[in-house]
This record gives structure tokens, sequence and C-alpha cells, in this order.
């Protein structure tokens, strides 16, 4: 009976040689499918593509760079700074009468580039680490995460200020040292999935191939990890942009005449007093809506990608 | 068939390290016999089949003998060479002659990649300069025989049933064209009607290309289907390993009497009238294994002779071995 099946299927195979190949649907497709279904979130990724077109595009339309100051403004920005097409002060102006659309659209590619940048270096390092530490297991996942477990208890943002105070403030350092402190965390929970994935059969099937460790981790174990790590790294993202903002907000972070949310924030809070709440609140529009976006968009990831919410 | 053997298991040990429980760092580690000297070999194009309760060592033999977890001690002659002497290296330039099938059919595809991908992975790993061209046509083929439609390749195991899973998995192993799978409980996921479809492709594909097979299960009528030799384990041990219908027809263990006695008759007459050998209680811990005979905290047969000594391996002819000191 089986043969007779078999025959038939070679039969029909052979009739449905001419046809294409049927296309499958991925678990990435899946998940797409379930993201799109999500309003909150793809309302939030279209505006934060806006914002990252803004800070973009936003130059072009700028009547005053952000370097220029307004002679006419400065010493009044109270009574003359305020936002105004006529002036070409879209945001108004600060104190010092320069332009605050030109300094939000150069804090926004800042800022955005700290959460990003932060971010992909956790990732990158994190996924690696914790994947190798977790694969590997035994003594060497015991050393590697005792490492993590003291870095972790060192103070993070003390070090940095410290780092920034000793050896500069610039915004390189603040990447290195964002960067380098985000991805203990990232490793933590790349090492927990890791062990869950690897005693699955599918891997036990691959090193029964002879597929080798290192293809193991890079074909097998990370792939089916990035779901949770995309989930994280948006939601890492916000967390970046934060600290990156406290720093600022500290004096700290980035260095006129680059700005920052954090820097704008900082400036228009110390000028609340003298009636031009215009510089506090355009940055801070831009800040609050963002780190929504980014919240919006890591529930809605994790939403889609949670294999127990199927 | 040829009668030549192809592997030669001696005295087989895999044993794992256990912490009791609250252990500090110190404390000494108490030692899993997960199988405890296994001897047995295997012809081209041979069917062994190995039952046994849960825990009793079934999958650890199969993972042992193809170094998943390493062994202890003993040796695993594979065409002349021992296995667990060589390196990383030539290790898994072998595994391509090995090839393996597992117990949930699912959980052994890797669910991100489609199951062109997923056959395709030993050609790849084994002969990575084979032209893309070829690798499509050989999984085409290798589809075909297991009963896929080879327009499916771009699909991805969750969109597939069980027995379907099954075929892709068995279909990764048959890729390299191998001398020898070892099946781990290929169909105990299954139903019913799926499990026959599924060891009757598996018997087919044996004659076709005189593959030799070892078969894990706990269901012994499957065991009794399949295979020309069946080996019984009890905790780690092995118990008796003769001639399929030998072993059927006259059990000379009393711990594989009870195992026969237990399978089910599907004549509900003779399923009423038939002696049922009861054995009580639970297997005993591997930690701490009975001393002797390790059947005999729950054989109906045990003796003073059975605490104190342990039996050796008796050929009562036709090669049927039986370890047991008042076998039948």
């Amino acid at each position: 009976m089986i043969v007779a099946e078999k025959n038939k299927i070679a039969e029909m195979a052979e009739n449905l040689s001419g046809l294409n190949a049927v296309d499958g649907r991925s678990l990435w497709a899946d998940a797409r499918r379930r993201f799109m279904h999500n309003k909150a979130a793809v309302v939030s990724l279209m505006v934060l593509t806006l914002i990252v077109l803004f800070s973009f595009v936003g130059p072009y339309f700028a009547v005053w760079s952000n370097e220029e100051i307004d002679w006419a403004v400065m010493g009044s920005a109270a009574s003359k700074g305020m936002p105004s097409f006529q002036t070409g002060h879209f945001f108004g102006t600060d104190d010092l009468g320069r332009d605050i659309f030109s300094r939000v659209v150069q804090g926004t590619q800042v800022s955005l580039m700290v959460g990003v940048v932060g971010a992909f270096i956790a990732v990158l390092v994190g996924t690696l680490y914790g994947a190798v530490a977790g694969y590997v297991g035994g003594r060497t996942d015991q050393i590697m995460m005792r490492l993590v477990d003291i870095l972790m208890a060192i103070p993070f943002m003390f070090v940095l200020i410290l780092m920034l105070v000793v050896f500069g403030r610039s915004i390189g350092m603040l990447f290195i040292g964002i960067g380098l402190l985000a991805w203990l965390d990232m490793s933590r929970i790349v090492r927990g999935q890791t062990l869950s994935i690897k005693n699955k059969e599918f891997i036990e099937a691959a090193r029964a191939a002879g597929v080798s460790s290192f293809k193991i981790i890079t074909r097998h174990i990370v792939p089916n990890l990035l779901g949770v790590v995309a989930v994280y790294a948006t939601l890492l993202v916000p967390g970046m942009i934060l600290t990156e903002s406290f720093i600022s907000f500290l004096g700290l972070g980035v260095q006129e005449p680059n700005t920052s949310w954090g820097a704008l924030i900082s400036e228009g809070a110390g000028t609340i007093r003298y009636d031009t709440e215009w510089q506090l609140l355009f940055p801070l529009a831009f800040f609050v809506v963002s780190l929504f976006c980014f919240y919006f968009i890591g529930d809605g990831l994790r939403d889609a990608l949670d294999p127990k919410d199927r | 068939m040829s009668n030549e053997t192809i592997m030669k298991v001696e005295d087989l040990k895999v044993y794992f390290k256990v912490m009791p429980a609250g252990a500090m760092p110190w404390t000494k580690h108490h030692v899993l016999k997960a199988v405890d000297g296994v001897s047995f070999d295997l012809k081209a194009g041979e069917t062994l089949g190995i039952v046994g309760e849960s825990g009793c060592g079934k999958s650890t033999l199969a993972r042992g003998v193809i170094r998943l977890i390493p062994a202890e001690s003993g040796k695993v002659l594979w065409l002349g060479k021992d296995l667990l002497e060589l390196d990383h290296k030539e290790m898994r330039a072998r595994r391509q002659e090995v090839q393996m099938i597992f117990q949930d059919p699912l959980a052994s595809l890797d669910p991100r990649m489609n199951i062109g991908e997923i056959i395709a992975e030993p050609i790849k790993t084994h002969h990575p300069e084979t032209p893309k061209a070829e690798i499509k046509k050989m999984v085409e083929e290798v589809m075909v025989k297991v009963g896929l439609l080879p327009n499916l390749v771009n699909r991805y195991p969750h969109e597939f049933s069980g027995g379907q899973c099954q075929r892709i998995g068995i279909a990764r192993a048959l890729i390299l064209k191998p001398k020898l799978i070892i099946c781990d409980e290929p169909v105990s996921a299954l139903d019913v009607s799926i499990q026959a479809q599924v060891v009757n492709l598996l018997k087919e594909l044996q004659e076709e290309m005189g593959l030799a097979l070892i078969f894990i299960a706990h269901d012994l009528s499957v065991v009794k289907h399949i295979s020309t030799r069946i080996m019984v384990l009890y905790l780690g041990n092995m118990v008796e390993i003769a001639d399929s219908a030998d072993l059927y027809d006259r059990p000379r263990h009393p711990y594989t009497q009870a195992l026969i006695s237990a399978v089910p008759i599907p004549d509900p007459l003779i399923e009423k009238n038939k002696e049922l050998i009861l054995i009580k209680g639970d297997l005993p811990s591997a930690i701490n294994p009975p001393s002797g005979c390790v059947f005999r905290t729950r054989c109906p047969k045990a003796q003073d002779i059975c605490a104190a000594q342990k039996p050796e391996f008796k050929d009562t002819g036709n090669g049927h071995l039986v370890a047991c000191h008042f076998h039948d």
C-alpha cells in the first residue's frame, strides 16, 4: 500500500515539477502580520519615522542654522524670541538668540544616534557573549557570568560620570561608556534564552549531523534568539536616550555647539522662570513622543514575537 | 544483505555526575550510572530494537554510541575504528555515516529555517563545495523518497503535521546516504495510524538503501514489527538480547516475560484469559542501584545469590543472551 502511495507521490511530483514551489510563511512573516495588526505600534512606527525624517530634512527648512545667533533677539528672548513664522524661528529662540528649531533638529540627530548606536553595541556584544556563555556552559559559563555580575555591581552612573570627567567630555566617550555597560543585561537575557534553546532537539540534531559549535551558535541559536533580542533592543533605545539626557542634563554629556534633547531640556528648564516656556516645551515634546513611540513599538514587537501568545 | 558487522559496542558505560540537593561546591558528587556496561554488535542492513521502561537508559545509550554524550568507558567500533577515541575533526567526518531521528518531530526541526534548508544542512556541513543546483536536486529526490511533495521546500516546520515533520527528519537523516540511522523513539509522539506509516517507510527505506537501524521504543509491538534483533534494557543494564521472534516466543528473563505479558492483544477473549505478570514497585534509583542483579528488588524469582552476585551473560543457544541466575 505504501509502495503504491509512493509511486503516486512520485507521479504527482512529476506533474508538479512544472509548478513553482509553494512559498511558506516563516515565523518572521507571521510576526510581521501580527505587528501590523497592532494599531498603537504601527502609529508609533509612523510617528517615529517622521521624527527620524525630520532630523534629516529639517535643516533644509530652517531659516537660521544652529550656530547662527540672531543679534536682534539676543538678550530679550522673552519678548522677541517667541515662536513665529515671520522671524523664521519656528520654535522660538533661546536666550542667546539661537534658533530652537535648528537646535532641536540637531538634538534629535544626536539623541537618536546615541540611542541606536548604544543599543547596537549592547545587542552585538551582549548577544554574542550571552550565546557563547550559554551554549558552551560549564566552567566557561560560570566565569563569564560572574564577570558580568561583578561589572553589574559597579555603580555605573558614577563610573560614567568619572570617565567623562577624567577622559574629557566627548560624545565618543559617552558612546563607549553607555554601550559598554548596557550589554550586561542583554548578555544575561540572551544566556537564559540560549540555555532553553540549546536543549531543544533541533540543536541535538545539528550536533548529530556534525555541525560545528560555531555554526550551531550562528545558524541555529542566534536566529532563534532574535525575537527576544529585537524586543529588548527597542526597549533599550529609550533607556539609552534617557541616560544620555540625564548625563547631558547634569552638564557632562554633549558639549556645545553640539546639543541633544537632554541638553536642550536642561537649558529650557533653567530659563523657565523668564516666560520662555517654548525653550523647554519643544525639545521636551520630541523627547516624550519619541520615548512613547519606542515603548509602544517594543510592546508591539513583544506581542508579535512572543510564542506563548499565539 | 551482507553479514558484515558494521558496529560493535563493547562494555559501554555512560555515567553522569549529579550533585545532591543543597550541595556545597566541595560536596562529592553522586554518580548516576545511566548505561552500565552494554555490549552488542550490529550487522549491515539489520535492525536492532532497544526496549525498556522510561529512564532505563535507552536514549542515553543511543547518544553515548555516537558521542552526543561523552562515555565513561568502553569501545564503539564503527567499521573497525573506535569512535570514542577519534578527535573532534575525525568524529565530525564520521557523523555523515551515522544519522539520527528524534522523538519529537517538530522540536527536532529549527523553526526559523524552511524545510529545504533543514534537509540540506547535512550536505552543506559535510560537502560545502556542492553547487546549489545539485543540492536542490538532492533535496527534491530525498523528499520524494520519504513521501513529501518537493514543491513544499520553502515551507516552514510549523506548517506541517507531526507525521510530515517526522518524514522531514527522516529525509534529513537520509540525504547523506548513511549506513546507520539511530531512531530515538521516532514514533512515540505520533498517533497510531501515522506510526504505522512512518515505521513502514523506515522499513522500506532500509530495504532499498541497505540501512542498519537502531530502533528505540517503549512500544513492544512496534519494535517487534521492525526489528531483526531486540535488546531489553533495565536500569542501564542489558537484561536480554535475542532475535525478535525468539524473544517474543521464548522470553527467558523474568523482566522480559513481564514486559511481553503486558503487551495488549487486540482480541478481547485472549486478552481476558491472558496471564499477566505484574512487577511490583518502581524502578530503583540509578544513583544507588541494587547490588548484584539490578532487577532483584522487583523480581519474583529473586534469591540470596541475586543480591550477592551479578549474573553473567549466558548464551542459551541461537545467540539468545540472557543475564539471570534463574532464567527459563
